[in-house]
């Protein structure tokens, strides 16, 4: 496995190894680029961007607030179409049911189309120990496949590769060299997976979103391998986080608008599949059984979580990994778990119970907020990249030097005073160190910060310091203020005090 | 009318130049700031990291320093948003919410006052300089600072504002991050930086120290001469130039 899909080590480490890869950069750039700049082109042409965003967040909460009901109601409508409907609490429980359709339909060979939840639970690894061949179909993931790596991002899984990269990899499964020439290895991908379709005894697939009223599932897709998957083998086994629900179709034109969207800067993805049920004697096409494995895994820990429950809101866009600075430098195997960028750094931690081994991803973002303005349904994921770091100290799992540091911190700026006089001694204390107004060492917590940069020294005099002499000249001389000014600034004291009577908390921001 | 500076305890010890002309430019128009000196720091660093009792004891000095004031002006947007985390921080302390939602609504960011307050856009300034502007994050995307410095860019005569590719990415300062995940935070603003040489500017100017802090060190680490401002620095130099 390549070293930057491990899993182990430290965030750092993982982004150590993405760094010095210059291919892997400079290919997430490229395409991140050419993803963020189609979402806005395609959110500005939508010309209502910001209320459809809203009812689309709307939405979300309103189905996750009601989730008991909805999934209710959408495994009673699905049973009634004749899906056999399973839940599993865990990635265990998922693979178990997986195996045991499997062992019943004596299947040699399943074929799978695009499912991040597969990914979660490691079906393919699963399938593989037993002997069954498990295909990925979609052209990205069947990269990876062939890499032996997991995705690094949610809708491009293979983002991090070039063509080059990718000839290379084809050709060795091809047995014959293949031009780096995208026409060229998309045909042959295209050919082979032809008979493997054909082969397949189980089609499984992910689910983008089911439909509550009528116990529908929902597909988005570029390349067509998906209606494949869900029309050529007889079994069709779908696999979908237990939040995937909207109630209604209504509700599904919100997110066909906001989904493809945000994901590739499409109006709609080429293919749009809803399926509702297996196979009907009317029907030409269609799997003769179908099974719905509703998975937890963790999800349901979020439910009632005042800082977390909206994570369940994701519709798995990509659009805060398209925008994500950080993501862009170190791309999304440096993120260690299935999911990547800013959603998987609070995805993975919190579908894993927050366990310490996890919680360093939260400290790789800047808190610069880009995916909370990218996300279609407004997840303020900088606010839970802090509830994470927060929660982490409140159980003892900070750095113990971190802690100190922070303790000092507060010391310094419980007072004024105090504060002043750590001035005028770092004055003092930064002396041997100043180089042409500047420091360079690279020492303790600088070290980090001067590799990349000259830090600058304390002023020779802060401006408490200056306060008096700068006040006193500026009062000599007193300017009138115009007019119009002051009744602006009347106006807005005017507004404050109408808004503080008449909301109960006082507390309306002026925004 | 109290219209207090909160100065933010960086350009307090580090860039007490910024502090100054917001002083004089505020000046100039008739408004005599006030600075209350018991106030420190917002606590922004702590909040961050995790460590919400160190910062409500930093926020405490600045609930109190700001009590008596009808306007608190900024030259940081990332610390007047911290502020619009205060609430929050002191759900359970009634005293100290009822001053926190008090504070949170009459906080602005330095080119916030000017443009939406004061309703002033053009300070009678000229720069005959290459200029390029990096939206810092917070201000931008939480407090929705977009338009206001660039109305007050186009009115600085001579100022030829040239665009910054990829603006709105983040310089990778992001407080204690660049210190803990120091390589990628080096990355971050290395391409910043690249970026800002595309533009042949000779000034970048912005409206967070801290942010600027951090490309001004990377531009010095790489010899490059490009001058780093604070908007209100650029225009205090500007309204001596004219």
């Amino acid at each position: 496995m390549n070293p930057a899909s491990s899993t182990h080590g430290t965030v750092k480490e993982r982004a150590d190894i993405a760094l010095n890869d210059d291919f892997l950069r400079n290919a997430v750039r490229f395409t991140t680029d050419r993803l963020r700049s189609g979402k806005k082109v395609a959110s500005t042409e939508h010309g209502n961007w910001e209320e459809w965003r809203e009812r689309g967040r709307q939405i979300r909460l309103h189905t996750i607030a009601h989730l008991d009901y909805y999934l209710n109601l959408f495994v009673e409508n699905a049973r009634s179409n004749g899906v056999h409907v399973h839940f599993a609490d865990n990635a265990v429980e998922a693979t178990d049911i997986v195996m045991t359709i499997a062992r019943q339909k004596e299947a040699q060979s399943v074929i799978k189309s695009k499912s991040m939840v597969s990914e979660e639970v490691h079906i393919n690894q699963a399938l593989e120990l037993s002997g069954i061949e498990a295909i990925e179909s979609d052209l990205g993931e069947y990269i990876i496949q062939l890499a032996g790596e997991g995705p690094s991002h949610i809708v491009i899984p293979a983002i991090h590769k070039n063509r080059y990269q990718i000839a290379e990899l084809l050709s060795e499964d091809a047995g014959e060299t293949l031009e780096p020439d995208t026409t060229i290895l998309a045909g042959y991908v295209r050919r082979k997976l032809r008979q493997k379709f054909l082969e397949a005894d189980i089609g499984m697939t992910g689910c983008n979103f089911a439909i509550a009223e009528t116990g529908s599932m929902v597909l988005f897709e570029n390349e067509g391998n998906a209606r494949m998957v869900t029309t050529v083998p007889k079994t069709q086994i779908t696999l979908m986080g237990m939040e995937r629900i909207v109630p209604s179709w209504a509700d599904l034109e919100v997110m066909a608008t906001l989904l493809p969207r945000s994901a590739t800067g499409q109006r709609l993805t080429m293919y749009m599949s809803g399926i509702t049920g297996p196979k009907r004697t009317v029907d030409a096409d269609g799997p003769e059984e179908m099974h719905i494995i509703i998975v937890d895994n963790g999800r349901s820990q979020q439910l009632g979580d005042p800082e977390f429950q909206e994570l369940l809101n994701c519709i798995r866009c990509g659009a805060c990994l398209n925008v994500c600075p950080v993501y862009r430098q170190i791309g999304g195997h440096s993120y260690g778990g299935t999911y990547s960028g800013p959603i998987g750094a609070v995805l993975t931690p919190a579908l894993n119970k927050n366990v310490a081994e996890w919680d360093d991803i939260a400290g790789a973002s800047s808190l610069c907020g880009a995916c909370y303005e990218a996300c279609p349904v407004k997840i303020p994921l900088h606010d839970m990249l802090v509830s994470l770091r927060r929660r982490k100290v409140e159980r003892g799992h900070g750095d113990k030097l971190e802690a100190l540091g922070m303790k000092g911190f507060a010391t310094l700026m419980a007072n004024s005073k105090r504060f002043a006089l750590a001035m005028r001694l770092g004055k003092i204390a930064q002396k041997p160190f100043v180089h042409n107004s500047g420091i360079h060492l690279k020492l303790g917590p600088l070290k980090g910060w001067n590799t990349y940069r000259v830090a600058p020294t304390l002023a020779s005099h802060s401006f408490r310091d200056q306060w008096k002499e700068l006040s006193a000249e500026t009062a000599a001389q007193p300017k009138t203020i115009d007019p119009a000014v002051r009744q602006r600034m009347e106006q807005v004291l005017a507004d404050r005090q109408h808004s503080k009577s008449t909301s109960r908390t006082g507390g309306e921001s002026h925004e | 009318m109290k219209v207090s500076l909160f100065i933010t305890c960086l350009s307090d010890a580090i860039y007490p130049k910024v502090g100054e002309a917001m002083v004089r430019l505020l000046a100039a128009h008739g408004i005599q700031l006030d600075f209350p000196p018991v106030q420190t720091c917002c606590g922004q660093p702590s909040y961050n990291s995790g460590y919400w009792d160190e910062t409500r004891t930093a926020a405490r000095t600045i609930l109190k320093a700001f009590q008596s004031s009808d306007f608190v002006v900024s030259p940081s947007g990332s610390c007047t948003y911290m502020i619009h985390h205060y609430p929050e921080l002191f759900k359970d302390e009634p005293e100290y919410l009822a001053l926190a939602h008090e504070l949170e609504s009459k906080t602005y960011e330095f080119t916030q006052f000017l443009v939406k307050v004061l309703g002033i856009t053009d300070i009678g300034a000229a720069f005959p300089y290459k200029v390029t502007y990096h939206p810092s994050c917070h201000g931008s995307r939480l407090l929705g600072i977009k338009d206001e410095p660039i109305a007050l860019l186009n009115h600085v005569q001579g100022l030829e504002l040239v665009p910054l590719p990829f603006a709105e990415d983040c310089c990778g300062f992001g407080g204690t991050f660049a210190v803990k995940m120091a390589d990628i935070s080096g990355a971050m603003v290395t391409e910043k930086v690249d970026h800002i040489k595309e533009t042949e500017a000779q000034v970048l100017v912005g409206l967070d120290m801290a942010c600027l802090m951090n490309i001004a060190g990377n531009l010095r680490h790489r010899g490059e001469q490009v001058r780093v401002m604070h908007l209100a620095e650029l225009l205090y130099e500007g309204v001596n130039i004219r």
